[in-house]
């Protein structure tokens, strides 16, 4: 029976209610309502309620029409019924004495004949979270979860959930946990068993805080028979449920291979299943059970490809999108094995930008030798797209696959065409990535210049560009004939430079300038100091004073400060650390990875899920825990942030705070008079301050933290080592290296193991070479494909000139590195083979 | 566990509310619809789909103009809530027979009452069309499916959303019609979406096909159902492929890079005859999903040129050629060409004779847009654009123009020629016998040629 006609047509589009005068105008109409015995009254007091819900909708208190609406509950009619319990449900909690009046309807109907009566009576009963009407709960409740429909069963299941929220004690009192646990060992229905599941998952990790019991309870869920009953019904479950279920086996630990093989061949049709969540959700069972089996693990990952490609294809952007998510996961921790996929990520005209950007990641971060120059191709073509955001992302993606590969001909040309391009976001954004590449291929830097040469500044604006172009014009002024002259025509400006950043730039670029053509630049150093002295910038003005009086005090100092010799940056440090990344893998198939955070970044501790409550149960000391993680976290990524630092830019900070151990040589101190050059123009007022010692040093530390923008904290102490320490930067090139190696005789020659998340997060060679160059050990040469890689190490030990040579042979699936060292100082030999294995145990452990 | 369902309309009203857990502090709704809006208003990005505000968990989906959105407060599967969010999309649109604002607002009863099964606690439960069935009082309230033609086999694919052509069924699942008895019948659609990249030589450089058979059931008692597919059909290509010649050179076979099924189906005998078994739940799903890489004859040629044509003017020539049999119709075709930036003005020239075309230069977004009503397989339809710049272009042309893209829909024909052979309904008597539909359609996901 549809609503009647006459009246629906008013309430039929109840778009704008208009709020207060509604409320009342719908009280009065209840009241009338209430005791009619009409025949119609049931059809005009659904229209009401239809009111009531469609103000509670649009977010209009009709809290006030509480009393009203309960007393037309009392009706047969089971449309009018949920609407009122639907009400009831929102607004009992702040009227729970009139909430009272509903109960005596809903224990009535708990006994109704018909299931479906005493299920939404059940369901309403428990939904009214009203503490003192708990005692009216607890008996419904045990009748439910015995109750011969499944329906109410599963009703009930939930309810003792609801039940634990109001009052924990109630529901424990009541034993209804034990009454769970044993329905979700026998129930027929598989969703009565998935309530169970769900009910006791949020009761015992709640409880677990408290009781130990609870806490081993919680094992219990995970333990071999539960699984393994679980498993065996998965058909029987919902999707949803089968997502329930898998998650849980995702926590169990096998105690052989075989269990580890039985349960994956039960799940494997899992993995063709059309629902994305069932899916990811197996994939994660996959992934976890063969952790500690290398080979298996990378078969995991060919078998879970294709469907997660077909699942891109398959489903609305929105699902396609968290399945990419979960797929740039993979690939970005075993690139080599996604090399071949690249056109699957390619960017489609109708791909929205979020995952256009995805994509972009993973084609930067799959280009290898075998595919670089179709990547890069298709790259370019989304550099001119309309889309500039998306342009902007892809000369960035062209940026890093540059500094990333071996052989950049191709694509350092590719990136000076870019310029050609004349769009002034394309040019700004090749600048910044010129500069990068400046920074680590040096030998570009005549190609490079002539183009970047060409480039007026005035046609660019953004201040990332600019700072970049600045920094090229003092880095390579020597090779730029105009750029003194354009350094002075962006000084004359000066007042016109909006952005902080570009203005330090100049300052440093101009003082860099001065040193290699000092005729030609002095009255632009002059103008540049006088102008940063008095910008009203902290920064500026600060760096401005420190490099006046680093001139005033010594100009070879200065010099040296600002023209140190440089080396190459081999590679750039990954923003993120390797544990936070191992964090968020075993978070596989949640909110961790679309974030790219792991969860105790982004909830609070009471809202965790079951499981990542579980998982820290087992270690007890729940708190230390967390504050220990993210401790670390931080201190990573401060190493990471110094990392991003050029060496050059390190150098420059060791030298200021002078207890840098730095092998390099400087340059002889030319012998200008720097100081008097200025003294003219400085302002009487900053001439008076002395420059003693102490604010010397300070303020040295200050602001050449900041020197190029990168805004990194002071840079950390090295962390304790044993016995020999190594130097943190030493500069040992491919040709010395390979003379000494061919030179020095073998000191040592041993068999050491990697651990097996170590073998595991193995996939390319860079995560090895970055763990290794936090422990103060430099990769000069490193290739091989899996199972089998080859590297060439060195380190320095500090102090001294001595080096270490290392060629380490690794086997990822067998765990096991063959390590012969050659040494400068044959007695240290053993120490740094001691250390250097340490290290090395320590890859892939958090 | 969900904290909270809404669905909220374009302009952010509340269409339906439902708060679960009373965890999530108020005005979450309101904190959504602004952050949707204005989510990076300098570079006019999209909201993803999932994002976090506070501590809570936003995550929706788009459906006919309306945001369906979850909240939650924990570390939950985002894939899992998505998956959701289409499904009672799906399950609402079973009922209401039409899936729009209107709809819903007339029938937000219903939708509370879905809800209060699909969802308990935040818990997912139920979401079959016909298991809700039996817990459903409210009889939906039909809405003017518009000015939809009467349902034919060919004239269902003239109307509905761009992705989904073959849902443009509009009857509920559950409602009787006014007639009285239900109409006993089965829809079985083959849509195929495809993507392919011309490069500027006309050369292919990407093509996949995305498909999917989808089915929606009208049919009373849940009768078994065989769907026999291509014999010759195989899945999986081998890592080799690329020097397996025979594969690409299109000797006939289907190949299927992957797919995957619905719950329903069994493939006890997929194996050796290439035939689907299954028991077709009440409503609409997707009995299979799959994906094809392998090459295949794209149903267009485009053609792109930009010319210079003096100091501040250009000449552009788009050319479709369509590359099917002639008793086969594309219509709804779309073809786009982003121009220079400093273009002002475009003026068009179309071929003699053309009927049903029209040609727009749409200022603010720098593009030419060329609509077609339809085109005829094996015909050629030619647009000559000629550009009016601001300043004097300079450089190169092709580098601040393009790529050209195309959407179209071609009703009755699809590219990958993955056929259902047959489609088999068990009899429940002599008299029993459904109508079928098998119906194919091709459509362009990201159709493109660059200059």
């Amino acid at each position: 029976m549809a609503p009647t006609a006459p009246t629906a047509a008013k309430s039929a589009s109840p778009s704008q209610p208009s709020g207060k005068s509604e409320v009342a105008d719908l009280k009065q109409q209840l009241r009338q309502l209430a005791g009619s015995r009409a025949p119609d009254a049931d059809d005009q007091r659904r229209d009401v309620f239809k009111r009531v819900i469609s103000c509670m909708t649009a977010g209009i208190d009709v809290s006030a029409a509480f009393g009203e609406m309960v007393l037309c509950s009392a009706t047969s009619d089971v449309v009018l019924k949920k609407m009122c319990y639907l009400y009831v449900g929102v607004h009992a909690r702040n009227h729970p004495d009139l909430a009272l009046l509903t109960i005596n309807f809903l224990q009535r109907d708990c006994h109704d004949q018909d299931p479906t009566i005493r299920g939404l009576a059940l369901r309403s009963l428990c939904s009214l979270r009203v503490p003192n009407l708990v005692e009216y709960l607890v008996s419904p409740l045990a009748t439910g979860l015995k109750d011969p429909s499944a329906y109410v069963r599963m009703i009930a299941a939930v309810g003792a959930a609801k039940l634990y929220h109001i009052s924990a004690t109630a529901c424990l009192d009541a034993d209804l946990p034990a009454a769970l646990k044993a329905l979700m060992l026998s129930d027929p229905d598989a969703q009565v068993v998935a309530n169970c599941m769900h009910a006791l998952q949020e009761i015992w990790t709640l409880e677990a805080a408290k009781s130990e019991e609870a806490a081993r309870e919680i094992e219990t869920l995970y333990s071999k028979p539960v699984v393994f009953y679980l498993l065996n019904r998965i058909k029987e479950f919902s999707e949803w449920a089968q997502c329930l279920v898998l998650e849980l086996v995702s926590n169990f630990l096998p105690s052989d291979n075989n269990e580890i093989f039985d349960i994956m061949n039960l799940l494997e049709d899992r993995l063709q299943h059309a629902n994305g969540a069932v899916v990811l959700a197996t994939i994660k069972v996959f992934l976890h059970l063969t952790m500690s089996m290398t080979d298996v693990h990378q078969q995991v990952y060919e078998r879970i490809k294709a469907p997660l490609l077909t699942l891109v294809g398959a489903g609305s952007p929105e699902q396609s999108y968290s399945v990419l998510c979960h797929l740039h996961l993979l690939v970005m921790r075993a690139p080599m094995l996604f090399s071949s996929d690249y056109k699957s990520f390619y960017c489609q005209f109708s791909d929205p930008s979020y995952v256009k950007k995805l994509k972009l990641e993973m084609l930067t971060a799959i280009a290898n030798e075998s595919n670089t120059y179709e990547i890069v191709t298709e790259l370019c073509e989304y550099a001119g797209n309309v889309d500039v955001p998306i342009a902007r992302e892809s000369i960035r993606a062209v940026g890093k696959i540059a500094l990333q590969q071996y052989d950049v001909n191709a694509i350092v040309d590719r990136l000076l065409q870019f310029l050609e391009m004349d769009k002034e976001y394309v040019t700004a954004e090749t600048l910044v990535l010129v500069k990068d590449l400046l920074r680590k291929y040096p030998q570009w830097s005549h190609d490079c210049i002539a183009v970047v040469g060409n480039i007026s500044s005035k046609n660019i604006q953004e201040p990332k560009g600019k700072a970049a172009l600045i920094w090229m014009l003092g880095e390579y002024s020597q090779d730029m004939h105009d750029a003194p002259y354009i350094l002075e025509s962006l000084v004359e400006n000066w007042e016109e430079e909006h952005s902080p950043e570009v203005r330090l730039h100049l300052l440093t670029a101009v003082m860099k300038c001065f040193f290699k053509r000092p005729p030609e630049t002095q009255m632009a150093l002059g103008a540049t100091l006088t102008a940063g002295l008095s910008d009203t910038h902290q920064d500026v003005h600060d760096r401005a004073l420190f490099y006046y009086r680093l001139l005033q005090y010594d100009p070879a100092v200065a010099e040296r400060v600002v023209n140190p010799p440089k080396q190459a940056v081999s590679v750039f440090a990954d923003t993120q650390s390797s544990e936070i990344k191992d964090r968020i893998f075993d978070e596989f198939n949640s909110l961790s990875v679309v974030y790219q955070k792991p969860s105790y970044m982004f909830t609070d501790k009471e809202h965790r899920g079951p499981f990542e409550y579980s998982e820290d149960l087992t270690n007890l000391a729940v708190g230390a825990e967390t504050t220990e993680n993210t401790i670390s976290a931080q201190r990573y990524q401060e190493s990471d942030n110094d990392l991003l630092l050029s060496t050059s830019d390190k150098e420059d900070n060791a030298t200021a705070t002078s207890n840098g151990s730095s092998a390099s040589t400087y340059n002889a101190p030319s012998d200008l008079s720097g100081p008097s050059l200025l003294s003219s123009q400085i302002p009487s007022e900053t001439s008076l301050i002395n420059p003693g010692a102490p604010t010397y040093s300070s303020q040295s530390n200050f602001s050449l933290d900041d020197l190029l923008g990168l805004g990194v904290p002071q840079s950390s102490a090295p962390p304790p080592a044993p016995a020999l320490t190594l130097n943190s930067k030493p500069v040992l090139d491919p040709g010395t290296f390979q003379k000494k190696w061919g030179q020095l005789a073998l000191s040592l020659s041993q068999e050491c193991s990697l651990s097996p998340q170590g073998a595991a997060l193995l996939m390319n060679p860079q995560s090895l070479i970055r763990h290794m160059q936090n422990n103060y050990i430099q990769c000069i040469a490193s290739g091989g494909q899996p199972p089998n890689y080859k590297f060439f190490f060195y380190a320095q030990k500090d102090g001294a000139t001595a080096f270490f040579l290392v060629e380490c042979i690794v086997n990822t699936a067998s765990a096991k590195a063959q390590i012969k060292v050659k040494a400068d100082d044959g007695t240290a030999a053993e120490a740094f083979s001691t250390l250097f294995q340490s290290a090395l145990s320590k890859f892939g452990l958090s | 566990m969900i904290s909270q369902f809404f669905v909220l309309s374009q302009r952010g009203d509340h269409i339906v509310f439902r708060d679960y857990r009373g965890e999530v502090p108020k005005g979450s709704a309101e904190i959504f619809f602004r952050k949707v809006k204005f989510w990076n208003d300098d570079e006019a990005e999209e909201a993803p789909p999932v994002f976090n505000v506070d501590g809570v968990n936003y995550i929706h989906v788009k459906v006919a103009g309306l945001f369906f959105v979850v909240t939650t407060m924990v570390n939950v599967s985002p894939s899992l809530l998505l998956e959701l969010l289409q499904r009672i999309a799906r399950v609402t649109k079973d009922y209401l027979g039409v899936l729009n604002e209107d709809s819903l607002r007339k029938n937000f009863i219903l939708v509370y009452e879905l809800l209060d099964e699909v969802i308990d606690f935040g818990y997912p439960q139920t979401t079959s069309t016909e298991v809700l069935k039996s817990y459903i009082f409210n009889e939906p309230i039909m809405v003017d499916a518009g000015r939809l033609p009467p349902l034919g086999p060919a004239a269902m694919f003239m109307q509905g959303t761009k992705r989904m052509p073959g849902t443009a069924v509009t009857k509920s699942v559950v409602a009787t019609e006014p007639g009285g008895k239900k109409r006993e019948e089965i829809f079985v659609d083959i849509i195929e979406r495809i993507s392919v990249t011309f490069s500027s030589s006309g050369y292919i450089l990407t093509s996949e096909i995305d498909g999917t058979i989808q089915m929606k059931s009208y049919l009373t008692g849940n009768p078994e159902i065989r769907l026999a597919l291509n014999e010759d059909l195989s899945i999986g290509r081998t890592a080799s492929s690329s020097y397996d010649y025979r594969s690409s050179s299109g000797g006939g076979a289907v190949i299927l890079d992957d797919c995957n099924f619905h719950e329903s189906v069994h493939l006890d005998s997929f194996d050796i005859d290439r035939t689907l078994h299954l028991i077709p739940p009440d409503g609409e799903f997707a009995v299979m999903n799959y994906r094809i890489t392998q090459e295949f004859k794209p149903p267009f040629r485009v053609t792109a040129l930009i010319e210079e044509a003096g100091p501040s003017r250009a000449e552009v020539l788009l050319k479709i050629r369509a590359d099917f049999s002639a008793n086969v119709t594309a219509n709804t075709i779309v073809v786009q060409m982003p121009v220079p930036s400093y273009t002002m003005r475009a003026s068009f020239e179309l071929e003699a004779g053309a009927v049903g075309q029209t040609t727009d230069f749409k200022e603010g977004s720098r593009r030419i847009e060329w609509n077609l009503k339809k085109i005829v397989g094996g015909s050629e339809h030619t647009l000559r654009a000629k550009l009016t710049f601001s300043q004097e272009s300079h450089g190169n042309l092709t580098k601040e123009a393009g790529p050209v893209n195309m959407n179209f829909t071609i009703p009755m024909y699809n590219t990958s020629k993955l056929q259902v052979r047959y489609l088999q309904i068990a009899k429940k008597s002599k008299t029993y016998n459904p109508y079928r539909w098998v119906r194919y359609v091709t459509q362009a996901n990201s159709y493109v040629a660059r200059l």
